[in-house]
């Protein structure tokens, strides 16, 4: 196995274009593992530890530009008011020293349905900066993942940022684990209010091949919303739109049973965070939200 | 921590400070906080090579031929060894019975069964050479539970069985059957006003010690072997080592390296022979050491098990009889099987009395992975079903269940259901009085900091499930009853040498024993006795090794009392010799020296009243007092083959818990506010380890009520989540507040009253956390680890 070190982002480019099986390591929380249960010999490791721009942020008007790798820590410590489901889901990856080392990037790069970064990305709305020696595009993130561990990626490409939407609305983050820290997800769920345009918006974690959006839901809730003026009147939602929307979201999954939890029960878990999260950020919309976010 | 009670039997002042009874600090602590131990992982010897062990990838196969040519070809390569060329006719090994083959031969009998061996200059070269190992395998249907072990036409996992059991089984699949028959528990169910029965299934626990298996073995000199290794018993391992190499058993010289936790797991040989046969295969040292993927198939696990349990009461409360079937899944080997048979069914009543009794345990041979010791040893998995039943019969019969508790619990003078008397205390409605009187923890304690929910102290923790809702509170209780030491007639003794000598113008003692220091803190509590009983500030304790005899397992609960009552016993004696020779020297100048009682104390030799006679520098000079003596526990006898009747036991250990819990009745998640225990042990020679040892073993039985759990696949018998990633124990954010009530009840036939500790609050902890989970749910809840699906019907 080789292990290219490029000192520059540029030089980082021209490496993946010419060894375009290189595997891209920042913290090393998926890769590290993968190498070490011999899941996976890559021929080259593509170090991106000495690019200081891939750890940096840019709070814009409008977005985020968050550099690839910059480590949760940092989200937790730094971007709460600008990310806040993303600083939520931030607290629960790993272990201390995991939210020191991992990244977004990394977490895209995987494409694992039970990263946890995904739903609040897919509820904030984002884009993936990828860019290659060709040039640079940006991937909406709902189209990004394309398969378990597969994104859309080409192979001469490398993540520079990912650009996430700024709060213009309350969001949550809720995930199921089996245990009370540092566990990997059953499955997740993340929400965002719009109410710039007056949208609600979704994101599922590990109860698909893929993290998707709970497109049902969102339109249902949005079109009740609208309809029953609950924008402008900010009234409490009725509890058959919050059933329904939980409803929708439950069906929108497509689980499977394994070690870590039943397709039953991850439908099930999904409708419950879909309805309290929903019930959290609506109370905060509404100016009443005792519990802006978990504490801890 | 409320102490309460006298020992009764001591000989010995301790106004030495450091002695028992105090929370003098362990060695190893803050090395082993700071990352500075040594672990047996962190060895290195010069110009050694790196063993690897190639697995099973299939739980039941026949073995049509191995070709290691490519492996051996691979630069850097020093070895591969197949059963082939083991050197000797010894090519088993077991803790009873010799089943378990060192290499695999014609056969493997469970998933990750080691096969071959390869030794090379670098750890990676070695697990590439392993993967080149060719293994022509004929799959074999597999054998998962007892239908499938004792069907009319099942494979047998193990032909020609030749141990001593197979002559009272009842099917070759089933390693050891143990019925225990008192009274007549039909007549005696016709006095019962209420009849409570229930199918408990209790899931495959692993010790999940962190410290994985390693060791180092070097080539000696004189064609032997010393072999530096993580383990719970050298005398035991040495014994099952040395026939396999061909070597007696004074060339292979054996050393404890640093353990990083045992729990049971290090009971049976992992790496131990592997890297031996390496070494002397290849003239050079050779390190062995298991990642967690393969520590998972390294060591034994705790025996899933399915019990069926009848109780009968009558209307006032008094059971009336037992009934319970109790069948554990031994796996591929026997390992400890045999003695965690004997241990549940002879426990299976729990601490109650119940005078006509039916019971029946077995263990399975099976294909699914090995089953062994681990914290607890076949009573955990009775006291999950009894004490289930005992709070089913409470509410059938609307009695409170520590009320209900209390009228059918055991005491002093109690004949246990082998028809043993419990001939010391026995406080089990003390006990449950005392966690019942606690206060209980505020409610709703996400709302103590103020404005926002702090999830840290919700279900779902930092996952951020939960604001308060659907969460519901319950409370539920539990005790045991655990035996200490071996039983069953086994020959349970202990060696201690102790050596007594002036250095520097101080009197030194030096305390060699064998005791695998596990984390328990058996090295902290030798000083402490030498300290009291021979009256020096210096001890020395040399490292545990095979050069002195043995000292028994670091399990069963058993080491203080055993090791630790060596230690007391070779010291009395170096101090009768440090006596004899005072009054040989000083006898004629004092009349004390043959007429007082006299002690040692603060390096002098004082008569009980207090009196100086002489310090010990003057009294040794030159000289050392030098002992290695064997101390033993009273004898206990085998239990009948048919009707399980014996004095098998030694002692008991008992704990009681009271466990307040939080659940999320929605999604299914539970978080364990409080686990509060209430222990007698007899003397706690040392109260801080002792509360650690119960808070350890609380939060072991936390971990198999709500998390802990090896899933094999039913089909393919194949472990399928073999990591820390699935295999999940509980974080100090799943660890509730443990506060620890201890009681002193001396138990007068064991060294300074004590009583083993470790694993009593292990057994109650986990039917403590279950019945608090019913209690907030009303789901009848059979099953532990409990899943969210249970608690949510999906």
């Amino acid at each position: 196995m080789d292990f290219l070190r490029p000192a520059s982002w540029e030089e980082a480019l021209a490496a993946k274009a010419e060894y375009p099986t290189a595997v891209p390591i920042a913290g090393g929380t998926d890769v590290m593992v993968e190498i070490n249960f011999d899941h996976r010999r890559p021929e080259y490791l593509l170090d991106l530890n000495r690019i200081p721009e891939l750890r940096e942020w840019e709070v814009g008007e409008e977005t985020v530009q968050l550099g690839a790798s910059v480590p949760y820590t940092q989200i937790m410590d730094h971007l709460r008011a600008e990310l806040p489901g993303l600083a939520l889901a931030a607290h629960t990856v790993g272990s201390p020293q995991i939210r020191n080392r991992g990244s977004v990037g990394g977490n895209l790069g995987a494409a694992s349905p039970a990263g946890d970064s995904h739903p609040a990305l897919l509820s904030a709305g984002a884009e993936v900066e990828a860019e290659s020696v060709r040039g640079t595009r940006l991937i909406p993130v709902e189209e990004f993942y394309t398969g378990v561990k597969r994104n859309a990626l080409e192979p001469d490409e490398l993540i520079r940022s990912v650009h996430i939407k700024k709060a213009d609305g309350p969001q949550q983050f809720s995930k199921v684990g089996t245990r009370n820290a540092m566990v990997i997800a059953v499955c997740a769920f993340g929400i965002a209010l719009h109410p710039a345009t007056r949208t609600v918006k979704t994101g599922i974690g590990s109860a698909a091949p893929t993290p998707l959006r709970a497109r049902a839901a969102e339109d249902f809730l949005n079109a009740a919303l609208e309809e029953g003026g609950f924008w402008e009147s900010g009234k409490i939602i009725t509890p058959s739109v919050a059933k329904q929307f939980a409803e929708l979201a439950s069906g929108a999954c497509n689980p499977i049973d394994d070690v870590r939890g039943t397709a039953k029960y991850r439908r099930h878990a999904v409708g419950i965070m879909a309805r309290r999260t929903l019930g959290w950020t609506w109370e905060q919309y509404r100016g009443t939200g005792r519990t802006l976010e978990g504490a801890a | 921590m409320g102490v309460t009670g006298t020992p009764t039997s001591i000989n010995q002042g301790s106004k030495t400070k450091g002695g028992i009874g105090e929370s003098t600090l362990r060695p190893d602590g803050t090395l082993k906080v700071t990352g500075e131990f040594a672990y047996s992982s962190d060895m290195w010897h010069e110009d050694m090579l790196w063993g690897h062990t190639l697995r099973s990838t299939t739980a039941h196969a026949e073995i049509r031929s191995i070709d290691t040519s490519e492996a051996l070809a691979m630069p850097g390569v020093y070895a591969v060894l197949t059963y082939d060329d083991l050197p000797t006719e010894v090519k088993n090994y077991g803790l009873e019975i010799q089943d378990t083959p060192v290499l695999a031969h014609g056969k493997v009998r469970h998933h990750g069964e080691p096969v071959a061996i390869v030794a090379a200059d670098h750890p990676e070269t070695a697990r590439r050479a392993a993967a080149k190992i060719k293994i022509d395998y004929v799959e074999l249907p597999v054998i998962t539970d007892e239908a499938s072990a004792t069907a009319p036409d099942a494979l047998l996992v193990h032909e020609n069985r030749d141990d001593h059991h197979i002559g009272h089984v009842p099917h070759p699949n089933i390693v050891h059957r143990q019925p225990i028959i008192r009274g007549n528990a039909d007549d005696a169910a016709r006095r019962a006003d209420v009849i409570v029965r229930g199918e408990y299934v209790f899931g495959m626990q692993d010790q999940a010690f962190l410290g994985p298996e390693s060791g180092l073995a070097v080539p000696g000199e004189d064609g032997g072997v010393d072999l530096y290794v993580a383990t719970q018993w050298l005398h035991s391992d040495l014994r099952q080592i040395a026939p396999v190499l061909g070597l007696p058993g004074e060339k292979v010289r054996m050393t404890l390296s640093g353990v990083g936790g045992a729990f049971g797991g290090r009971e049976d040989l992992s790496m131990q022979i592997h890297a031996c046969l390496l070494a002397l295969r290849t003239g050079k040292p050779v390190k062995m050491v298991y990642n967690r993927f393969e520590s998972f198939f390294g060591h034994v696990h705790r025996h899933p098990a399915k019990l069926w349990y009848e109780h009968g009461a009558t209307r006032d409360g008094k059971l009336t009889h037992l009934k319970c079937r109790i069948v554990l899944d031994g796996g591929a080997y026997a390992s400890a099987s045999p003695a965690v048979v004997g241990n549940a069914s002879s426990l299976s009543v729990g601490p109650y009395v119940v005078e006509d009794v039916d019971i029946e345990a077995l263990a399975l041979y099976t294909n699914n992975p090995p089953c062994g010791a681990m914290r607890g040893f076949g009573a955990v998995q009775a006291c999950f079903a009894y004490e289930a039943q005992m709070d089913k019969l409470a509410a059938k019969l609307d009695m409170d269940p520590v009320e209900f508790r209390r009228i059918n619990a055991m005491e002093q003078g109690t004949l246990l259901p082998t028809g043993q008397p419990c001939d010391s205390p026995a406080p089990v409605a003390e006990l449950l009085r005392r966690v019942k009187a606690m206060p209980l923890p505020p409610e709703q304690q996400w709302l103590a900091a103020g404005e926002q929910a702090d999830v840290r102290a919700l279900p779902g923790g930092l996952s951020n499930t939960t604001h308060g809702e659907g969460v519901v509170r319950g409370v539920g209780y539990a005790v045991g009853i655990k035996n200490v030491g071996f039983s069953e007639g086994f020959d349970d003794y202990s060696t201690a040498r102790v050596r007594m000598e002036v250095i520097n113008g101080e009197p030194v003692a030096t305390v060699h024993t064998a005791m695998a220091e596990v984390g328990q803190g058996g090295v902290t509590v030798h000083a402490q006795i030498a300290r009291t009983e021979l009256g020096v500030a210096q001890v020395t304790i040399r490292p545990a090794d095979t050069q002195v005899g043995s000292a028994g397992s670091t399990s069963a609960s058993r080491q203080t009392y055993v090791t630790g009552g060596a230690v007391k016993n070779t010291c009395e004696n170096v101090r009768e010799k440090v006596l004899e020779t005072g009054r040989a020297k000083f006898g004629s100048y004092h009349p004390a020296w043959t007429t007082a009682e006299l002690l040692l104390e603060d390096g002098k030799v004082v008569t009980d009243g207090g009196e100086v006679l002489a310090d010990l520098a003057d009294v040794l000079e030159g000289e050392a007092v030098d002992l290695e003596l064997e101390w033993r526990h009273r004898p206990t006898e085998a239990f009948d083959p048919r009707t399980g009747q014996g004095n098998g036991h030694v002692q008991y250990s008992f704990a009681a818990h009271r466990a307040v819990v939080e659940v999320d009745t929605e999604l299914g998640l539970v978080k364990v506010i409080e686990l509060a225990c209430a222990q007698d042990v007899g003397k706690a020679l040392n109260p801080l380890s002792v509360a650690g040892q119960i808070q350890g073993g609380t939060t072991q039985g936390l971990g198999v009520a709500v998390m802990e759990e090896i899933i094999v696949d039913p089909k393919t018998a194949k472990v399928r989540n073999p990591s820390f990633t699935d295999y999940l124990i509980p974080t100090i954010l799943d660890t509730p507040t443990i506060p620890v009530d201890v009681l002193e009840l001396a138990d007068d036939h064991a060294p300074y009253g004590l009583r083993g500790v470790g694993e009593a609050p292990t057994l109650s902890s986990t039917p403590a956390v279950l019945a608090a989970i019913r209690d907030a749910t009303g789901l009848e809840l059979n099953r532990t680890p409990v899943r969210p699906e249970h608690l949510t019907g999906t």
